[in-house]
């Protein structure tokens, strides 16, 4: 076994192109070398971030159709896209968490929507209905999991003033929120989205 | 001749004027004139949300909802009302129970959960806006016929 990694390390370091990357650069300068890869470094990063951020838009989600036809119209009702004091909230202010690796954690999970996309998995409206229920799942267990962290980003409960809330609203935050008991998404279920069929779901019948 | 043209002229500007003075907050039930242009429609009423109980003007009137139900879910797939006045879950809401009569189908059998009849609630039970009645209204509670004595005058119910 030993045997195999040493001979394995050593047909390694014996390639050509190892060879040459581990020998001293005879023509490049010291400072080329470090000036150009702080350069390609800034460049690379840079485009990473804003390659990230152009995905990270509502545009950039319902260029797909399956977002565009169904999820998104559905969110055009609702008080997230138009209310009073003009305040909007996209896609990814919900569906991506805003803190860097659970966002990168989250894009790498979203390569399974781009084989969904790629292989039709709900391409027609027939197939998204079917799968509703699948797909409110998960979002719900995300943000169970998450202690709905991206409603908290923008509803913070110390923020909350129960005295401008209508009574009812604030006795449920204080016996059911503030004590911890329960999170956003217990109850604030198909706020920007229409329900797929509910039965079984605690708290619905 | 002469003087039935003058009677009819005051009597159609005395209908036109009273008409509009009388018209000015209601709209026409006829739409506008001509019928094809477009009409600018009455400002949205603000809903009542004051979660207030409204006196029912008779024993078995469906009570109106107190609160706002914006973007609650009432279609095939799921029913919110219920998540909160269904029997069940009065206890976490503090919410009324819907009615003994809302588990029991048309046979008056009693049934293990809501009756399908009685699933569509906006169908009987709807919210209130502050909108003012196009047309006054005339009811008089069963109380103020048969008791006009007990009456306290107005009652301040909507």
């Amino acid at each position: 076994m030993a045997n195999t990694i040493v001979r394995l390390w050593r047909w390694f370091r014996g390639l050509p192109v190892v060879r040459t990357a581990l020998k001293p650069a005879s023509t490049l300068s010291l400072a080329f070398l470090t000036l150009g890869g702080f350069a390609a470094g800034v460049i690379f990063w840079g485009s990473f971030n804003t390659a990230l951020e152009a995905t990270n838009t509502t545009e950039f989600c319902i260029s797909c159709h399956e977002m565009e036809s169904n999820v998104y119209q559905e969110l055009q009702g609702t008080i997230h896209f138009v209310n009073r004091s003009g305040v909007r909230a996209g896609c990814p202010d919900c569906h991506v968490p805003h803190e860097w690796t659970n966002k990168i954690a989250r894009k790498m999970q979203a390569s399974k929507e781009v084989w969904g996309h790629i292989f039709g998995s709900i391409s027609t409206r027939e197939k998204f209905l079917g799968l509703r229920r699948h797909l409110a799942e998960r979002e719900w267990a995300r943000m169970e999991a998450n202690d709905s962290l991206e409603c908290r980003n923008c509803h913070s409960a110390v923020s909350m003033d129960l005295a401008k809330q209508n009574p009812r609203a604030a006795q449920a935050h204080e016996r059911f929120l503030f004590t911890g008991e329960r999170t956003c998404i217990d109850c604030h279920k198909g706020i920007a989205h229409r329900l797929p069929d509910m039965s079984g779901v605690p708290g619905w019948q | 001749m002469r003087h039935s043209w003058l009677l009819l002229a005051a009597v159609l500007l005395a209908g036109s004027t009273g008409g509009s003075l009388l018209a000015q907050d209601a709209p026409r039930l006829v739409g506008p004139e001509p019928f094809t242009a477009e009409q600018e429609a009455p400002p949205m009423q603000r809903q009542i949300t004051d979660d207030v109980r409204v006196m029912r003007n008779y024993p078995d009137q469906p009570p109106v909802i107190p609160h706002s139900i914006e973007g609650y879910a009432l279609d095939l797939n799921a029913n919110k009302c219920m998540s909160c006045h269904a029997r069940r879950f009065t206890e976490q809401s503090q919410a009324p129970m819907i009615s003994v009569t809302h588990y029991q189908d048309r046979d008056g059998n009693t049934l293990g959960g809501l009756a399908p009849r009685r699933y569509p609630c906006l169908s009987c039970h709807v919210p209130q806006t502050t909108a003012r009645p196009l047309v006054e209204n005339m009811f008089a509670d069963m109380d103020e016929l048969t008791e006009p004595e007990r009456q306290p005058g107005d009652r301040g119910g909507r």
